[in-house]
């Protein structure tokens, strides 16, 4: 008796002094960390606190926020949209003379689009994952007798979601690649009388560029501060939807569109078809490089237009000042080479993947993929883990 | 002479036991109390559980169910299984007000445990414990005062045995003992793990995230703390004089840990039921609040309760065999979670006899499992991708918990063996991290799984963890 009223005074001192240091901390706490918090491009030397080797008790969120927006997505999104502005002028021009020449120059222009692209296909959140953005920009196989049918129908509404595989990108390679044998054939299918392809072009462009300007206005009038504000550690909060979908773009978008599902990794033949880009052929393998590329400095936090001098906060960081150790060996840096791995077995690959995926040379696809299976794991076990960040929201009660 | 006297000590401890069994009685307002609120609390969840949708996702749309071994023909009814919930939420009412009690305790058991049975994604300690529950609650006469049977029959019992009163104390003790005991062990306690992984990401809680939640001293006291609270709770419960602070020992803790954690109804389910413990004065008190409460309301309607109520001092007699059903009940209760003993390996890690033992919120496991079907005779082979089979959740809780993986091996072979494949293989590639340690392989990728069959027995093809865990 004596003994449990003896721990149960050692249990409400323990209660009570939780109750007085809550107290008094309480002003702190509302204090927002962020030294950033007014500078729209924050001083990449000021993340003091991911170098400092003593350990500090926060890691300054709002700045990997700031950070990620302000130096990664809101920049990569400008140079998209200018990109994308390009070939829709090219379009036009095009369409006005439509010579070899000016073919050539819509498909250069869409080519750098294609790959400024693969810089923001990641940032799936506000109005991009309101209004499908990634899907209608970028889902391929494209739907080609969709595409034939909506020219014939001559249907320039392609807001049904039947219509996301028959715009975009994929549409737009195969409307200059794919609709001939050569490039004469193609040519006169746009010069023939009564020719509907020019039109859809035009449809399949100006939706490109419309669904661009929702997205990033939005991010420009308000989305951008409601961003770098959702620290929270929840389903909805900027930290969390932006980590996974870092991760779910690596292990899908990424991982399996671009390599695993045309290697027929998940159906056990090789579907050619599948291939990013694949009426033009010859850039499958420069996308992927743009896509790990851009993977690979949001993890370690390299600005979008920046050298490597440039780098700001970001996974690399918050793992670090976690103390994440895999083996004895950092995670981050376990993470980042693995990246480089990724680039190294993605740079052997043939330009053409399709050339790549015959039987004779698949194995290097395949061998490919298993390497940029392995970061999957780093990612999505271990970081996650380290972050405590729950893989895709699941609402239901715990234990 | 001495041996003589230890058989008469022994007789007069099993008589003791015989008296205690069939003549000690109490004030039977306590069971009428624990009925009501059991009642209202087991409907609000269930509710609670419908509004949230999670009839549908977590019953309904999942294509395939990680049933329980044993229990592999329950399904869930499509569409139906609202129907299944409406009779659960129903029956709850009814004994919340004791209206033919004995009925709708036992199909509120069946129908909550048949639910709880459909899938094991689902699987939560605390469901469990409400199948305890109400599985006790059928062998006890909860409804033989202040209850509609007892109005109706107009018998109400003052009195009911004391073990019957003593019973739901003994759970609830062996719930929190258990749980206690469970966290005796060098993760919890001399790492602080999970709590070291799980508090700082709780940063965005006001006042206390920023500063507390951050603290290693805090992740080492709030583990200690919880341990002790889990072992010494059902005994401060127990003595009269330890009892109020106890009492509001446990409002903290459970309301404390809500804060922190998305655990649901649980905090509130262990907050009634501990209030058992009060002493007969306080149910008392409930129920003539709750009788001022319903007089006030039907004198609204000038309509008043005829008190023919024959109040009957013996208590109430209890049917023949509930005794010794709850005597085998509380012996399977007390050796069920120690049967983790009986495997080799790390408990944690292969999780053979880690349910149904009340190791509530113990560890941190996250997995990632990758499942490839393989011809055996051409070694052509694909990977499969979870989410064409399995919901999000369904995903995440496979990933790390080797009976999951064995059955959707099973589920994936069959279905691709429909479609025409042969010569069927099925392997996973898995790793897994525990507690903060970097993931590592989980399964032996060499082992055709499609060729394992589910069983009591240890798992042979988990690779045993790479490290040591000391304790229970």
């Amino acid at each position: 008796m004596r003994k449990t009223i003896f721990i149960l005074l050692l249990f409400t001192i323990y209660f009570s002094c939780s109750t007085d240091e809550i107290n008094e901390s309480e002003p702190v706490s509302l204090e927002p960390v962020s030294p950033n918090t007014n500078s729209s491009t924050p001083d990449p030397n000021s993340n003091s606190s991911s170098n400092n080797s003593s350990t500090p008790t926060s890691f300054d969120r709002e700045a990997m926020l700031i950070f990620w927006a302000d130096s990664i997505i809101v920049p990569a999104q400008n140079k998209f949209k200018n990109d994308l502005l390009s070939l829709s002028s090219s379009i036009s021009s095009f369409s006005s003379n439509k010579s070899q020449v000016s073919l050539d120059l819509v498909r250069e222009k869409w080519f750098d689009a294609y790959k400024s692209w693969q810089h923001i296909e990641m940032f799936n959140v506000g109005k991009a994952e309101e209004i499908n953005y990634g899907v209608r920009m970028n889902v391929y196989p494209v739907d080609t007798d969709r595409v034939e049918s909506n020219i014939s129908n001559s249907d320039s509404d392609i807001e049904n979601p039947n219509d996301y595989s028959a715009q975009g990108f994929p549409a737009i390679d195969y409307l200059l690649y794919g609709i001939g044998s050569n490039d004469s054939e193609i040519l006169d299918k746009y010069t023939s009388e009564n020719s509907k392809y020019l039109e859809y072009l035009l449809v399949v462009s100006s939706k490109m560029v419309e669904l661009t300007d929702t997205v990033i206005s939005d991010w420009n009038s308000s989305y951008r501060d409601t961003f770098v504000t959702s620290v929270d550690n929840t389903a909805t909060s900027s930290i969390n939807k932006l980590t996974n979908d870092f991760i779910y773009y690596y292990e899908k978008g990424f991982r399996a569109n671009k390599i695993g599902i045309p290697a027929g990794v998940f159906s056990g033949s090789t579907l050619l078809d599948r291939v990013e880009a694949y009426y033009r052929r010859d850039i499958s393998k420069v996308l992927a490089i743009e896509a790990i590329n851009s993977v690979s400095d949001f993890f370690n936090g390299i600005s979008y237009n920046g050298d490597s001098s440039s780098e700001g906060i970001s996974f690399k960081n918050y793992i670090e000042f976690l103390e994440t150790t895999k083996n004895d060996f950092p995670l981050g840096q376990l993470i980042i080479d693995q990246f480089e791995s990724v680039k190294i077995s993605i740079n052997n690959l043939n330009d053409d993947f399709t050339i790549q995926l015959q039987p004779e040379n698949k194995l290097d696809m395949l061998i490919t993929y298993d390497i940029i299976q392995v970061a999957v794991v780093l990612l999505k076990v271990d970081m996650l883990q380290a972050l405590n960040i729950n893989v895709d929201y699941i609402d239901a009660d715990g234990d | 002479m001495l041996s003589l006297e230890i058989l008469h000590n022994k007789q007069s401890t099993i008589s003791k036991i015989k008296t205690y069994l069939k003549n000690n009685t109490a004030d039977s307002a306590p069971l009428a109390v624990f009925r009501i609120f059991f009642g209202i609390l087991m409907f609000i969840s269930i509710v609670r559980f419908w509004l949230n949708g999670w009839i549908k996702t977590l019953y309904i749309d999942p294509e395939f169910h990680f049933t329980y071994y044993g229990f592999g023909w329950i399904t869930d009814f499509g569409e139906y299984t609202y129907i299944l919930f409406f009779i659960c939420g129903l029956s709850s009412l009814m004994i919340s007000l004791g209206y033919k009690y004995r009925v709708s305790i036992i199909i509120f058991f069946l129908s909550f445990t048949y639910i709880e049975l459909i899938d094991k994604t689902t699987y939560l300690n605390h469901y469990y414990f409400v199948s305890s529950i109400s599985f006790l609650m059928c062998f006890l006469p909860l409804n033989c005062y202040y209850s509609l049977d007892s109005y109706f029959s107009k018998k109400s019992y003052k009195k009911a045995n004391k073990w019957t009163i003593d019973s739901i104390k003994l759970m609830l003790c062996i719930v929190y003992f258990y749980a206690g005991f469970a966290k005796i062990n060098s993760e919890w306690l001399l790492k602080a793990m999970p709590l070291s992984i799980w508090l700082p990401s709780k940063y965005d809680i006001p006042l206390i995230g920023q500063n507390l939640m951050q603290e290693q001293w805090v992740h080492y006291f709030m583990s200690w703390g919880g341990m002790f609270y889990d072992l010494l709770i059902p005994f401060l419960l127990i003595y009269k004089r330890t009892r109020i602070l106890a009492f509001a020992l446990v409002v903290f803790f459970h309301l404390f840990t809500k804060i922190l954690f998305p655990i649901g109804m649980f905090p509130y389910i262990m907050i009634v039921a501990s209030s058992i413990f009060f002493e007969s004065k306080i149910h008392q008190n409930i129920l003539n609040k709750i009788s001022d409460i319903i007089n006030y309301l039907t004198s609204l309607f000038s309509y008043e309760l005829i008190k023919t109520v024959k109040l009957i001092s013996n208590p109430i007699k209890n049917k023949q065999h509930s005794l010794t059903i709850v005597i085998i009940f509380f012996i399977f209760q007390i050796l069920f979670p120690l049967r983790y003993s009986m495997y080799p390996g790390e408990l944690f890690w292969n999780e053979e006899g880690y349910r149904f033992s009340w190791r509530v919120m113990l560890i941190e496991k996250r997995g990632y499992s990758n499942f490839k079907i393989v011809d055996s005779i051409t070694k052509k082979y694909f990977y499969v991708q979870n989410d064409d089979f399995l919901t999000s959740y369904q995903e995440k809780q496979m990933s790390f918990q080797p009976d999951f993986i064995l059955q959707y091996a099973h589920y994936l072979g069959n279905h691709f063996k429909s479609q025409g494949h042969e010569n069927l293989q099925v392997f996973v590639d898995s790793h897994v991290a525990l507690n903060g340690r970097s993931s590592s392989k989980f399964i032996n990728s060499e082992v055709d799984l499609y060729k394992q069959k589910e069983s009591f027995k240890h798992k042979t093809w988990i690779i045993p963890f790479n490290d040591e865990i000391k304790g229970f």
